[in-house]
């Protein structure tokens, strides 16, 4: 058995490395494949232009990686977006002053917070499929945007406030360093704390865990308030890009957060996940948003190819599961 | 090789995984009409050999596999059961929605127009479990069947696939004594029918009552073939663990201290009533039963993974209350579970993960888990319980079953708790990896823990145990001593006699042995 190990180990590695970092090389495939088809696509101003986009919902997916690695999913995403866009562009507007735009960006997180711990709870307490409980959160959070904006968009109006969204540091966008801060944060947290390890525990065998001690409902709880409160940052950092909150903001962001999610490798059925593959897969969607618009590909046409790379995606895994 | 001798040939089989050889050469001819029992440890390649029959998995270039003297390569499992072949998996799963004819039929529906032939179907099933003599009526719905007869359905299915193989891997698993006999039966009238049955079992006892012929695989290597006749049980232990091992288990005493557990009055209705007993420190505790007694409940409400209604629990003589696990598990208990898969392991993480999720504390420097910490306690408890496994990074899916549970145990060893509850600790193990467990409990015992052990093995608890707490029905019958205790008496008991009558009774017996001997 011993003697047989050394060359099979080198065949391992090399389908180890493909398997986990396939979804890297598809990536630079892509970019590399778009930049040779579209003059200047292989510039800064380009790759940062990808880089501001994938921010929001690429925050969003951080996320929903949390809740899909426990076997979960949060659909109310996009709807809380919308929410705290509108309730951080109501509080800014006509102030100045970092101040007031430090308490809408606190607000809006906090909003995002309570639609999670909503979610959490009816799911590990009343448990009632996390499918159903985010998808009756994704209608009601957008029905309260429209109730608190009237249905209408609302100024964000404050230089402070805006500037985070338009300004730069270091030459990169407000946004994108936001979205590297979180990222840096959730990695660590999911890959190296307790509160980390008992989310992938829940995913890989609830009985398990509970055996085990881990206290699954408050560990659910936990990782619902997280997404929220991570849509709600993004829907600040939304209205702070577009001077505005606005209650159709967001729409089918959750889509494109799950896609991310899964394209990243993911696993739908728990238990398997990273932040940074939840990058590459956010990434892959938005330079195939950016080619698809430089090339003038019909909208129509960019949902359904969209579509269609997520089935693969999602085949590639099950591929992946049959082989292992 | 002679043709019209065997049914089925593999010659040179071998298969390689990433990182390891799981077959290297194996032999397996099985003659027609006989029973073949294949024999190994776990992780000794028997799934893997009987996968490659079965399709699922392709072995290596260079091996030789005939079934009736055809070559034979199935693709799939659909192309290997067109071919003739049959498997009785370990664990059943059939449809629970659907009728006992429903499933007999499943995939292979007859129709009269659009339309399916419920009349043909039921008539047909009846036919096949009647010929076979297994009682069950084919109208019920297979949730309300239970596993022994699940299984007895599947021999049912093959027999009527017109199988020239059946597989039945490791089929008494769970099945109580009676079962297990009905069964033997069911499968001699399934060779006498001509169909070759290659028989994957643990139990020695089980491989000298049925089996023709016996092949044994040890660590991927093919051992060797001998007719079961011609060979003792000594003899297929050597083969299988390739070593000197006293077949039957010896334990040594160990000083039994003061009283750690003591369970009063618990109850959960429809599941047991006033279960009274207690451990000492030092003490392995056995508690026995048929399946579905309530043994495994009464373990799991003191665990609090399914608390009781009423009832004290107390440990140290404090009473204490114990309504989640995380209780127990401050209280010192640990629980090795009955079912790996659905409340022991999480499949597709890593053997570290496993070993030390109920507390990460040990391993957190300053606020961040440390792989370097937890790797090098898991590769010790690798190292002390002797777990075969590439690295402790490795998804513990990969092992085999014996390998899953040692680090099951490990999970709980590492918390160092007083008292350890262990569910059918050697479930699916083979006898090498059984005999360590075995000596890995008195061991615990020696160190002042109090062991609680079920096991539907009378053998194993027998010889384990210093006291046997009987239930049945989720009642408690008694509990008896080890020099009262015998495979009689516990039997007696597990059908709901007292201690007092079930002793009388063995006593009884004995005497009239002696007297008719005289």
């Amino acid at each position: 058995m011993i003697t047989a190990t050394s060359d099979a180990v080198k065949n391992f590695n090399i389908g180890e490395i493909l398997n986990k970092y396939g979804m890297v090389f598809i990536l630079i495939l892509l970019f590399a494949s778009l930049s040779v088809k579209i003059d200047g696509f292989a510039s800064i101003r380009t790759v940062l232009s990808i880089l501001e986009q994938v921010s929001m919902f690429g925050i969003i997916a951080i996320g929903v990686t949390f809740a899909i690695v426990t076997a979960g999913i949060d659909l109310s995403s996009g709807a809380v977006v919308a929410l705290a866009s509108v309730v951080a562009a109501s509080l800014v507007t006509g102030t100045e002053g970092y101040g007031m735009t430090i308490v809408a960006f606190g607000a809006a997180m906090l909003v995002g917070g309570i639609c999670g711990w909503i979610n959490g709870s009816i799911t590990a307490y009343g448990r009632i499929p996390p499918f159903i409980a985010t998808l009756g959160m994704m209608t009601m959070a957008r029905g309260v945007a429209q109730l608190v904006s009237q249905g209408r968009p609302i100024d964000a109006s404050s230089d402070a406030f805006t500037s985070i969204g338009d300004g730069t540091l270091f030459g990169l966008p407000g946004l994108v360093i936001i979205y590297i801060g979180v990222a840096l944060v959730c990695h660590i947290v999911m890959s190296r704390t307790t509160f980390g390890r008992h989310v992938f525990a829940i995913g890989g065998n609830v009985n398990t865990a509970k055996i085990c001690g881990v206290n699954v409902e408050v560990t659910l709880v936990k990782v619902y308030v997280l997404a929220g409160v991570l849509a709600g940052l993004a829907g600040c950092m939304l209205a702070s890009r577009a001077y505005a909150g606005n209650p159709t903001f967001g729409n089918m962001w959750e889509l494109d957060a799950i896609a991310a999610t899964v394209i990243g490798g993911t696993s739908l059925a728990g238990g398997k996940g990273s932040v940074p593959m939840c990058i590459v897969g956010a990434l892959i969607i938005g330079v195939m948003n950016k080619g698809l618009n430089m090339m003038g590909v019909d909208p129509y046409w960019q949902q359904i190819i969209k579509g269609m790379i997520i089935i693969a995606a999602v085949l590639l895994d099950a591929q992946k599961r049959k082989k292992a | 090789m002679d043709n019209s001798e065997y049914i089925l040939e593999m010659q040179n089989v071998s298969k390689t995984f990433p990182g390891v050889k799981a077959l290297d050469n194996v032999n397996l001819n099985v003659r027609k009409g006989s029973i073949h029992a294949l024999m190994g440890e776990n992780g000794a390649g028997k799934s893997t050999l009987m996968k490659i029959l079965y399709g699922i998995y392709t072995p290596d270039a260079g091996g030789v596999v005939m079934l009736d003297g055809q070559p034979f390569t199935p693709k799939s499992p659909i192309d290997a059961i067109r071919s003739g072949l049959a498997m009785v998996p370990q664990e059943i799963s059939p449809a629970h929605n659907l009728s006992v004819a429903d499933n007999f039929f499943l995939g292979r529906e007859p129709t009269k127009g659009i339309l399916l032939d419920q009349k043909q179907m039921n008539a047909e099933t009846n036919r096949v479990l009647e010929e076979l003599g297994i009682p069950m009526k084919v109208e019920e719905l297979m949730s309300h069947v239970p596993v022994a007869k699940a299984q007895l359905l599947a021999i049912a299915m093959a027999v009527s696939y017109e199988a020239k193989v059946l597989i039945m891997d490791e089929p008494t698993t769970a099945l109580t004594e009676a079962e297990v006999a009905q069964l033997y039966q069911i499968v001699r009238k399934v060779q006498a029918k001509g169909i070759s049955i290659i028989y994957i079992s643990h139990k020695l006892g089980e491989v000298f009552e049925l089996s023709d012929e016996v092949s044994v695989i040890r660590d991927g290597q093919y051992i060797g073939t001998k007719k079961t006749t011609d060979i003792t049980k000594e003899e297929l232990i050597r083969m299988m663990v390739g070593r000197e091992m006293n077949e039957m288990f010896q334990r040594d005493t160990v000083e039994i201290g003061e009283t750690l557990l003591e369970v009063k009055d618990l109850s959960l209705p429809g599941k047991f009533e006033n279960i009274n007993f207690s451990v000492r420190k030092g003490e392995v505790f056995g508690i026995a039963g048929l399946v579905g007694a309530g043994r495994s409940e009464v373990v799991e409400a003191v665990f609090g993974y399914k608390p009781a209604e009423s009832g004290e629990i107390r440990i140290h003589g404090r009473r204490v209350d114990i309504t989640k696990p995380m209780d127990a598990i401050t209280h010192g208990i640990g629980l090795v579970t009955e079912d790996r898969k659905q409340t022991g392991l999480m499949l597709n993480m890593s053997v570290t993960d496993n070993m030390i999720m109920p507390d990460l504390s040990p391993y957190i420097n300053s606020w961040l888990i440390s792989s370097g910490l937890a790797s090098a306690v898991a590769n010790d408890q690798r190292d002390q319980l002797r777990i075969k496994t590439p690295t402790v990074d490795t998804i513990i899916g990969d092992l085999s079953g014996g390998n899953q549970q040692k680090v099951l145990i490990a999970r709980w060893l590492l918390l160092e708790p007083e008292i350890l509850i262990l569910d059918e600790p050697t479930k699916g193990i083979d006898v090498g990896a059984k005999a360590e467990i075995y000596k890995l409990i008195v061991e615990l015992a020696r160190m002042g823990k109090a062991i609680v052990i079920i096991s539907s093995e009378m053998l194993e608890l027998l010889a384990l145990s210093d006291r046997i707490m009987v239930m049945a029905e989720g009642r408690e019958s008694g509990i008896v001593n080890r020099s009262e205790a015998t495979q009689e008496v516990i039997l007696e008991m597990a059908a709901g006699d007292s201690a007092e009558e079930a002793i009388k009774h063995a006593e009884h017996a004995d005497m009239k042995d002696r007297g008719l001997q005289q």
